[in-house]
């Protein structure tokens, strides 16, 4: 995905663009809003992550004139304020959505992900690995003689597969990934969900390989 | 000077007093005056009687010779049954009348008492020569003044009706002075009083000079409102902005960090801090909507909500959070749940059980949410399959900063069913916490006047 994060706070939009790189998407970052109409002028990106005080001005302001000049990307709006006017007015304004710093990463990923799939996704959503066809957005997987759709966790758990292939990923940093920071849940609980991505793979040349003591690993034929 | 009470009251009170006591001398005045006219009127008569009484006396061969004429004292009997009087005196001497009569040393009229009745009389008199010397005979006539005091009554009457009248219509003219006197201020004060919470604006009102100085006193009052709620307005905004743009970026950095290290110590003490994040933004937070729920339940800005929309929204934005444990909403709506209410305080109740309901829900789970009108009311059921609430705090749940001690590790704040509760009470509405009837999880059931 090619995203555009419009932030004005160097150190949560250094975070964000790392956070967002390493799941493999494209990021571009704009600091003020001048940078930001130049950047939306050249680049067709997937979706916009928006700051509503910047320096030169309210991103409100880029919204509407995004929304006039009839672009249609998705845009999700980062604000500080919480009041609920606020909320509403930005939706008015045509955002698709709205977070609420502090946020949690996985939130603004859910997001991202439900709104381009509301929006109804792009083709280039739909990755290769091996001989199985893993479609992000849509959330299904495809081998040759099986179609699954993943719940939400197998989705999220194959994509951080998918995205470190043959990397040996340690059972705590999936628990990360995959379950909010405040739910109480064991290194065991990835188990039930790398047994299940196993399952649905059977028959697949993907595997998923138990290295002992250190997780697991992702590989493809 | 007391200032309380009702201006209208008071100027009535004072307009029909005047009015009463302006009647009352009005009456005695003409009352006053009518006695003098009668009185005079008797004296002119008796004058008359006497002097005719007067004329008739000569001196015959050096007798005094009084030859009373009839109508002397005919014209006396014409007014009334009244009792005449009369004496004829030479000098001290006493000719012929009623020698008891009493006497009066000039020629006057005056009033006394005669044989227990009050009479008017009057004197006159002249000087005849007789037998060479000059003698002062002197005639009195008196009457009684029965006539007097029944034409004095019928005067008094008279007097009464038209200071009755005079009462009345100064009363009815007191009513309407006082009445547009004070309707000025009525339209202001209903023009003030009529205004929502938020109407801010100046009162453009038209008003007499002498309330312009309140209206624009009032008028200045309400501008510096104006300014002074904007002003914290915009302070809790810019606030709530310091404090949570840096949060953003200490979790943001923390969530980054998690992701490269790989020791157990590090990584504990970094979930540590993000959750020590996210209990201060989500308290930050729960306060200032608390702080807003408790200043807008006072001043309610009442319209016409569609609870089935609200909940729809509320449901598909938390869809997004909820997809991240697999929790599935199943939603139960019925068309006709109007109600009246202030749609940022249901919005904000209503997240608020929602929002709980996908925290405290385990993974792969459903919440179950139901709109149903019943009778008068709309009835909205969030059940989970979460842990429920416990049944011996069930009550204090909605109290203040109150939580389950099963709550386990979920961040909260203890004001979410509490700022629900406050938003339901101040629409006449109940809040009601059970355990979750098919199976285990909590269940919230609240309900709205429709």
């Amino acid at each position: 995905m090619r995203l555009l994060l419009v932030e004005d706070n160097e150190r949560l939009a250094q975070a964000l663009v790392e956070m967002l790189s390493l799941d493999g998407h494209g990021v571009d970052h704009a600091v003020v809003i001048s940078e930001a109409r130049e950047f939306a002028s050249t680049v067709s990106y997937d979706l916009i992550l928006l700051d509503i005080m910047l320096p030169d001005g309210d991103g409100r302001d880029f919204l509407q004139e995004l929304r006039q000049s009839a672009r249609d990307v998705p845009v999700i709006v980062l604000t500080a304020r919480s009041e609920v006017s606020d909320r509403v007015s930005v939706l008015d304004l045509g955002a698709d959505d709205y977070l609420v710093k502090p946020f949690e990463f996985t939130e603004l990923e859910a997001r991202c992900r439900a709104i381009l799939r509301r929006r109804g996704g792009a083709a280039t959503n739909i990755k290769r690995i091996g001989n199985v066809e893993f479609d992000l957005l849509g959330g299904v997987l495809k081998t040759e003689s099986t179609r699954v759709e993943l719940r939400n966790r197998e989705l999220r758990l194959f994509e951080v597969f998918a995205a470190n292939q043959d990397v040996i990923l340690s059972k705590s940093k999936l628990v990360d990934r995959i379950f909010a920071g405040d739910e109480d849940v064991s290194e065991n609980a990835i188990e039930v969900y790398v047994g299940r991505l196993r399952k649905h793979l059977r028959g697949s040349t993907v595997e998923i390989i138990t290295v002992r003591g250190l997780g697991y690993r992702m590989t493809s034929a | 000077m007391n200032i309380q009470g009702s201006i209208y009251r008071r100027l009535m009170l004072q307009l029909v007093g005047s009015a009463a006591i302006l009647a009352a001398i009005l009456f005695l005045l003409f009352q006053s005056f009518a006695r003098q006219l009668a009185v005079e009127s008797q004296d002119t008569t008796l004058q008359a009687s006497a002097s005719a009484i007067l004329e008739s006396v000569s001196v015959q061969q050096g007798q005094v010779v009084a030859d009373i004429p009839y109508a002397a004292l005919a014209m006396l009997g014409n007014v009334s049954d009244d009792r005449v009087f009369y004496q004829i005196s030479l000098g001290t001497e006493v000719l012929t009348g009623y020698e008891d009569l009493p006497r009066s040393l000039d020629d006057t009229s005056w009033t006394a008492k005669y044989r227990g009745d009050p009479i008017r009389l009057v004197k006159v008199s002249r000087s005849l020569p007789i037998n060479g010397s000059l003698t002062t005979i002197a005639v009195t006539v008196a009457q009684t003044q029965d006539g007097l005091a029944q034409k004095l009554g019928e005067i008094s009457r008279t007097a009464i009706l038209i200071g009755l009248i005079f009462f009345a219509v100064a009363t009815i003219l007191a009513v309407w002075a006082a009445r547009s006197s004070v309707r000025p201020l009525n339209i202001v004060a209903a023009a003030v009083s009529r205004r929502g919470p938020a109407d801010l604006r100046p009162v453009t009102t038209p008003v007499p000079s002498e309330m312009a100085p309140l209206t624009q006193a009032l008028n200045a009052f309400i501008a510096r409102l104006d300014r002074s709620l904007s002003q914290s307005e915009d302070f809790i905004a810019e606030a709530a902005h310091r404090v949570r743009t840096p949060l953003a970026t200490v979790r943001a950095q923390a969530e980054v960090t998690l992701r490269r290290v790989d020791k157990e110590e590090n990584r504990v003490a970094l979930k540590q801090m993000i959750r020590a994040v996210d209990e201060s933004s989500r308290a930050a937070g729960q306060l200032l909507d608390h702080a807003m729920v408790a200043f807008r339940t006072d001043h309610l800005e009442r319209s016409k909500l569609d609870l089935r929309a609200i909940i729809k929204e509320i449901v598909e934005r938390q869809t997004p959070i909820a997809d991240l444990k697999d929790i599935e909403f199943v939603q139960t709506t019925a068309p006709d749940c109007i109600v009246l209410g202030d749609t940022i305080l249901i919005q904000n109740a209503l997240t608020n059980i929602i929002d709980n309901a996908v925290k405290y829900s385990p993974h792969e789970t459903v919440i179950t949410v139901t709109l149903e009108r019943k009778g008068a009311e709309v009835v909205l059921t969030v059940a989970d399959q979460g842990p429920g609430f416990e049944a011996d705090n069930i009550d204090a749940l909605t109290d203040r900063f109150a939580r389950g001690t099963n709550v386990g590790q979920t961040v909260g704040s203890g004001l979410g069913l509490t700022i629900a509760n406050e938003v339901v009470k101040a629409h006449n509405g109940t809040l009601t916490l059970t355990q979750n009837t098919k199976g285990s999880g909590a269940c919230v059931t609240l309900s709205l006047p429709a």
